[in-house]
């Protein structure tokens, strides 16, 4: 298919329509309000449902309940909105449920801001949520990767019966960029009978399928989070992403930037480069499995002095960082919110600080 | 090779189609683009822009300061951002409603009366259509014809406003070439 011209968050919802996602409930908010939009448009053509809740809390239940009889779906929203759906989040990961959650993160805490934000890192990678479970968070870095993970993301989703995060933030969702939509994966999980309440009638078993989130008995909650521990040790080894960039030269700093904040630092690491400066970064795509042994490897590289995490919030990532690096490096930090996307020029000059 | 555009001006213009359709055909002539809008609390009637990025390689930083050049609709837009322009740009200047010019002189300034020229064509709703002919046509950063059909495919689906808008982008082009 040609290249088109799109806003993030129309390509995130032409995406999920291509992934064979036919439902989509969501409530407005800004930046990311033109998913619903262009959704609200487009789904019933493809036959599928659109509905917006009557609040985000609303909304996550709504995502439980068709995750639950195996269908595809999707919601997205923007950091308040988030908070609101985080107990369906937990709710979700407990009883097992593939679901896609995209968060066009704006600034916070507390209403904040409606401008580009990374500050829910902690809430996607640490719970949001209680009780001990993890999301798969992808974090895409313009329009075409916010399109690939989108359609990945689903495909994982049913992997693991996990719900999936993608953290997008207001720049990607509203800048437009080329994209390529690639094949789709219009596909029905192959698995669904054996878990989803979708119906016995077609079945061949008998067996009566359950999805819940209680357990009383104390032995089969901790099995279901040992269930859940698995999965994650798994991700961990199968689905770790990220991307090295001038990480062949003998590099001085390690930046270690995500989203829309590591296009920055790639137009700074040129720019220094021109000074006759080297500068790797290293950017996770998958921020839940996080890269650890990566960061590790490339912060051991016997050039390189410090590694800094460069991020749209007040020091998150960072903490990830440094336990990754293990201390065998000073790990710094420098992040602006509210909003101001750092300059290449700001980058360059605290990286130039730091040597 | 990089070249940066902002577009700016009041809501309602049609700044960031105007901006849009630069960035298509960009990208159609096999360039990287991004159409970037400042997006953020505004009041209606208030400033709207947005900045086009046209690149032979992939674009890093969406986050522009200095763009290449300036397309300023009204004069707020053109006192707020003639300062950012780097030198050796093109500061367009909307003449129907900026009765100054910059005080650059390190930028070339295409002046022109895109409203007047608009209404000359048949509604002054074509003036973005006009100024973006005109700076095309200057700057040289795509081809016109390549432009022009984007533009008819905009409209694809108005097809009564198709004449018009030829018209405002010929006369913007014919604009240019006389300045």
């Amino acid at each position: 298919m040609a290249k088109v011209l799109m806003k993030g968050n129309e390509a995130i919802g032409e995406a999920a329509i291509r992934a064979g996602c036919k439902n989509y409930f969501a409530y407005p908010i800004t930046p990311q309000s033109e998913v619903a939009e262009y959704l609200s448009k487009r789904l019933p053509e493809e036959g599928g449902v659109f509905l917006q809740g009557e609040s985000e809390v609303a909304v996550g239940y709504m995502i439980f309940g068709a995750a639950g009889a195996g269908e595809r779906v999707m919601t997205t929203s923007s950091s308040p909105g988030i908070s609101l759906m985080s107990e369906a989040l937990s709710y979700i990961a407990a009883a097992q449920c593939p679901a896609v959650f995209v968060n066009i993160m704006r600034g916070g805490p507390g209403l904040g801001g409606i401008l580009p934000s990374q500050g829910d890192y902690f809430q996607a990678t640490k719970g949001g949520g209680h009780g001990d479970y993890h999301l798969l968070v992808l974090a895409p870095d313009g329009v075409q990767e916010a399109v690939e993970m989108t359609m990945q993301a689903f495909t994982l989703a049913e992997k693991y019966r996990n719900p999936v995060m993608i953290m997008g933030d207001g720049l990607i969702g509203q800048m437009m960029e080329p994209v390529e939509f690639p094949d789709g994966l219009k596909t029905e999980p192959t698995n669904k009978d054996d878990w989803a309440t979708n119906g016995m009638a077609h079945r061949k078993s008998k067996k009566r399928n359950l999805v819940k989130s209680l357990f009383l008995d104390p032995t089969a909650l901790n099995d279901n989070n040992l269930a859940l521990k698995a999965k994650y040790a798994q991700m961990k080894k199968e689905e770790v992403q990220y991307e090295l960039v001038n990480a062949d030269t003998d590099y001085q700093v390690l930046i270690t930037s995500y989203g829309t904040m590591s296009r920055v630092c790639r137009t700074a690491i040129d720019m220094l480069k021109e000074d006759g400066i080297q500068v790797a970064m290293l950017r996770p795509k998958t921020l839940f499995p996080f890269p650890e042994k990566a960061v590790f490897d490339a912060s051991g590289k016997d050039s390189c002095q410090a590694v800094i995490s460069i991020e749209m919030s007040m020091g998150q990532m960072v903490e990830d960082v440094e336990r990754c690096v293990k201390g065998r490096r000073p790990v710094e930090f420098y992040g602006e919110c509210g909003g101001d996307i750092p300059s290449p020029e700001k980058i360059i000059e605290i990286i130039k600080a730091l040597l | 090779m990089q070249t940066e555009i902002k577009f700016a001006g009041f809501g309602g213009q049609g700044i960031l189609l105007s901006a849009k359709l630069l960035a298509y055909a960009a990208m159609k002539q096999g360039s990287f683009v991004a159409w970037i809008p400042s997006y953020g609390p505004e009041m209606r009637g208030g400033t709207a822009y947005c900045t086009v990025v046209i690149s032979d390689r992939l674009i890093g930083s969406p986050i522009i300061k200095n763009p290449t050049h300036l397309v300023a609709m009204n004069r707020p837009s053109l006192e707020k951002f003639e300062n950012d322009v780097k030198p050796g740009g093109i500061i367009f200047i909307n003449s129907s409603l900026i009765p100054v010019t910059s005080q650059r002189t390190d930028v070339t300034q295409l002046v022109v009366p895109v409203n007047d020229i608009a209404i000359k064509a048949g509604s002054v709703r074509a003036a973005n259509i006009v100024a973006l002919s005109a700076f095309a046509a200057k700057s040289n950063l795509v081809d016109l014809e390549l432009l022009k059909e984007c533009v008819k495919n905009e409209f694809a689906a108005k097809p009564k406003i198709i004449p018009l808008n030829m018209d405002a982008f010929d006369l913007g082009v014919k604009s240019a070439q006389t300045d």
